[in-house]
């Protein structure tokens, strides 16, 4: 609920998402400039501040990839403006090269980055840990314990940041970021002029400056002994003491209500990570008797925090997500439970007082992730597996990083064999295409979607081109960067801030690195069978573009066309198709009718693509009306 | 005073609009609200959970432990009993629409989707309440299928465990939407409310 970000009343408590918050915070800190790439979960981030950007009176952009986003905002850091760059953990990754050098030359407008984790990848191929990125750059980093903090932390964060001439990094998670808490909103203020670069302005990153790169730290951990974000909760002097960051908070203290275990268990909560506050860690440390770690995921914070102990000869236990905690995954309240019940040599009670469900005498099937009814990969990975399968060797596809990562499973025919980060998919395909030159003799495909073709495969495709690998690299060009939800993309012709622009060609930037081009709808299931199978076996580097718009955004702007079942040609399981659409195709819109014995379209799902109508061995679904 | 409602069901239903809707109200009433949404890649056809967790006195996680859900409200039979059987007790409270919606698996006849009369049962014996409704099919009849989730928020605030009134609800629903659509909106939840009444939940 957007509009709750620019509400112009202070002292009013709105439920806001954690993403909303982070956007209210960037609000309050007065920012000028905002650069992304979207990644879940923090995708909907930008996607606000480019709605709200005009009526706020400053600039939200899409970048094509990470670290452009955070070049950018060191252009606007160098006028005096407030830029904020937001990226998941893989962006982050992305960055890396720009944070360091960055890091070393400084800032002059405060520049703050929120990176989103997503612990258990509810939404990501991976639970990678940013916290550690702060430590090799050497720049200071926080992180929020609740929805509320992740809104005041923006405007400190600012603050700090301009006061070390310092970049500044913002951890959360997913649970803060698809959190929703109480969100308490501050003063919105005048936004401030810019400043003209001077004659002797420098942002530049060399060596020469890593000594001030390391006093910054040092002014930054003073600034953390005494900051408002690390807070000491319950009984003074505990035994045990729980330090958390971030979210671990409010699962300690729900730990410690479960288990009645106030009377000698403390919690230390940290919000500012890097460099750690020691004077403060080792107030508490001196108290207590044993130390628990709660925190996502690594066991960063355990570590850092047993150094600061082994220095100052301090004995005792530290225990956390090396060894009690899981190792791996999300935490939640009942791990927590459980892992402070074991620290505390408490008997975990049973999970509920009056008993859990006990009879389980149903079998409940899982619910696998699909493509979306109609969703055109759906179409592009069956033709894909029928069109490598006439090569008297299977070809072999690399994937990568979009909706169609769920290629590899079910969805796609299980017909992706390679699968690693944003571009890396046309690049692998050309290592081993190049071996085709001396002798492997399987076919080689690789696919991106539209804005990962943007994000990092260009770079990737020249290099296939200039050293002539013999692959076939398909794009998926569904005009969307559908996965995160549907932001612009360079070919989609539109900006952040709803602004029309000039789209560029995916195809023309093909054919100017010389690459052979065609382009098919994978709707037509024939054609372009018949044409991947050509383009496989032609030596050299081809480009074919797949162009049908994602379902989703389609179902909006489409007539929908009718389908539906003849029930008086569908001869069931008699047919021999073996229940072709529903079992092979497996659209979540072609439904089996159990009680009639027949195929069936469930309408409510159904976009009407048709594509069915076309694989149905019998002709037994119809399409009526709708648009092309 | 704490309160644990599981809002579950699939990709595409409005879940989490329904539950952000419903903590909006509460904390308009002055309740502190955490609400926890897990739905990854889930608009593409995975499970959908929200944790909505109200007190008038403490902050909480966003997260309800393991069999500490006080009211299942669930947007699909199969959902209702997967969440119930993880999060619910034998006092739980559960409101499910009837309406199937298939994996992938039983699509593909890998995966059998159970009887709805044996998902009702189970529920039925391991709750303290249960009310299939035919949510759908009502939001069908009210002209939009996909108003289903506002009715089972008028399911849910019947409940004698909710601390709220259809009126406040309709607060927050003026805030979020105008004119048509906020009056079916109004109109459905109503019908929700009055199913739950009637079947004697409150």
């Amino acid at each position: 609920m957007e509009w709750m970000t620019t509400k112009n009343e202070p002292g009013k408590t709105y439920l806001m998402q954690g993403n909303e918050a982070i956007v209210r915070g960037a609000l309050e800190a007065g920012v000028h400039f905002a650069s992304s790439y979207p990644g879940s979960p923090s995708a909907q981030v930008l996607g606000i501040m480019g709605r709200i950007a005009d009526q706020m009176g400053f600039y939200a952009e899409w970048s094509t990839n990470e670290t452009t986003a955070l070049q950018a905002c060191m252009g606007a850091s160098f006028a005096n403006a407030r830029s904020i760059c937001v990226v998941k953990q893989n962006g982050l990754l992305v960055q890396a090269d720009t944070i360091h050098c960055g890091a070393l030359g400084g800032i002059k407008g405060g520049l703050v980055i929120v990176t989103s984790d997503d612990p258990d990848a509810h939404s990501s191929t991976n639970e990678f840990d940013s916290r550690h990125m702060a430590v090799t750059a050497n720049i200071p980093m926080l992180e929020p314990a609740s929805v509320q903090e992740a809104k005041d932390m923006i405007p400190y964060a600012f603050e700090l940041s301009e006061k070390l001439e310092q970049m500044v990094l913002i951890r959360v998670t997913t649970r803060i970021c698809h959190g929703r808490g109480g969100v308490e909103l501050g003063e919105l203020p005048e936004k401030r002029p810019f400043e003209p670069i001077g004659k002797w302005d420098r942002m530049i990153g060399m060596n020469w400056l890593h000594s001030f790169l390391l006093e910054k730290l040092d002014r930054a951990k003073e600034e953390f002994e005494h900051s408002p974000f690390n807070h000491y909760i319950g009984k003074e002097d505990a035994e045990t003491l729980i330090i958390t960051g971030g979210t671990g908070m409010k699962y300690a203290l729900e730990a410690i209500d479960e288990l009645k275990a106030g009377d000698s268990t403390g919690v230390l909560s940290l919000g500012t990570l890097w460099p750690l506050p020691e004077k403060l860690i080792m107030k508490h440390l001196e108290k207590a008797k044993k130390v628990l770690i709660v925190e996502e995921v690594d066991p960063f914070l355990e570590e850092h925090i047993a150094a600061i102990a082994g220095k100052s000869g301090l004995k005792l236990k530290i225990c956390g997500r090396s060894d009690i905690l899981p190792k791996i995954g999300e935490l939640n309240p009942d791990v927590v439970i459980k892992a402070l019940g074991e620290f505390l040599g408490v008997e975990e009670k049973s999970c509920c007082g009056s008993g859990c469900p006990a009879v389980e005498s149903v079998t409940i099937p899982d619910r696998e992730l699909t493509f979306c009814a109609g969703c055109p990969h759906r179409a592009t990975f069956f033709i894909l597996k029928q069109a490598l399968r006439r090569h008297k060797n299977p070809g072999v596809v690399f994937g990568d990083i979009g909706c169609y990562a769920m290629a590899p499973q079910r969805a796609g025919q299980f017909g992706v064999h390679f699968m690693s980060c944003m571009g890396s998919g046309i690049s692998a395909a050309s290592g081993l295409g190049q071996l085709t030159k001396y002798g492997f003799g399987q076919a080689v495909v690789s696919v991106c979607g539209d804005s990962t073709f943007f994000h990092t495969v260009i770079p990737g495709l020249i290099a296939a081109k200039m050293n002539d690998a013999n692959i076939l690299h398909i794009v998926l060009d569904n005009s969307a960067t559908a996965m995160t939800g549907f932001q612009p993309h360079p070919g989609t012709g539109e900006t952040a801030m709803g602004q029309t622009a000039e789209k560029i060609s995916i195809k023309a930037i093909c054919e100017a690195i010389g690459c052979r081009v065609e382009t098919a709808d994978p709707f037509d299931v024939k054609e372009t069978m018949d044409l991947i199978y050509e383009m496989t076996q032609e030596s050299g580097i081809k480009v074919l573009i797949l162009e049908q718009p994602c379902a989703t955004l389609a179902a909006k702007t489409r007539k929908k066309k009718k389908i539906w079942v003849d029930t008086d040609i569908c001869r069931s399981d008699s047919c021999g198709c073996d229940r072709y659409c529903s079992r092979v195709w497996g659209c979540p819109a072609n439904i089996w009718d159990f009680e009639k014995g027949c195929a069936a379209i469930d309408e409510v799902v159904c976009v009407g693509c048709g594509v069915c109508a076309k694989l149905c061995p019998a002709g037994a679904i119809k399409v009526e009306g709708g648009d092309e | 005073m704490l309160l644990n409602v599981v809002i579950c069901g699939i990709g595409g239903q409005g879940n989490i609009l329904a539950s952000g809707l419903m903590g909006s109200a509460l904390v308009e009433k002055g309740y502190k609200v955490a609400v926890g949404e897990t739905y990854g890649a889930s608009q593409r056809g995975g499970s959908v959970m929200s944790h909505l967790r109200v007190s008038d006195t403490r902050e909480t996680g966003v997260l309800i432990p393991k069999g500490k859900a006080d009211i299942v409200v669930a947007f699909e039979p199969v959902e209702a009993l997967r969440m119930l059987r993880i999060y619910g007790n034998s006092d739980t409270k559960v409101i499910y629409d009837i309406r199937p919606a298939y994996p992938l698996g039983v699509l593909i006849g890998e995966d059998k989707y159970p009887d709805l009369e044996d998902i009702k049962k189970e529920i039925e014996q391991n709750s303290g309440y249960s009310l299939p409704l035919p949510a759908t099919e009502m939001a069908v009849n009210a002209g939009n299928a996909k108003a289903a989730n506002i009715i089972m928020m008028g399911a849910l605030a019947a409940l004698k465990e909710m601390p709220i009134e259809p009126e406040e609800f309709f607060g927050v629903l003026s805030q979020n939407f105008k004119g048509k659509v906020l009056e079916m909106n109004k109109e459905v939840f109503m019908v929700g409310y009055n199913a739950v009444k009637e079947g004697g939940g409150k």
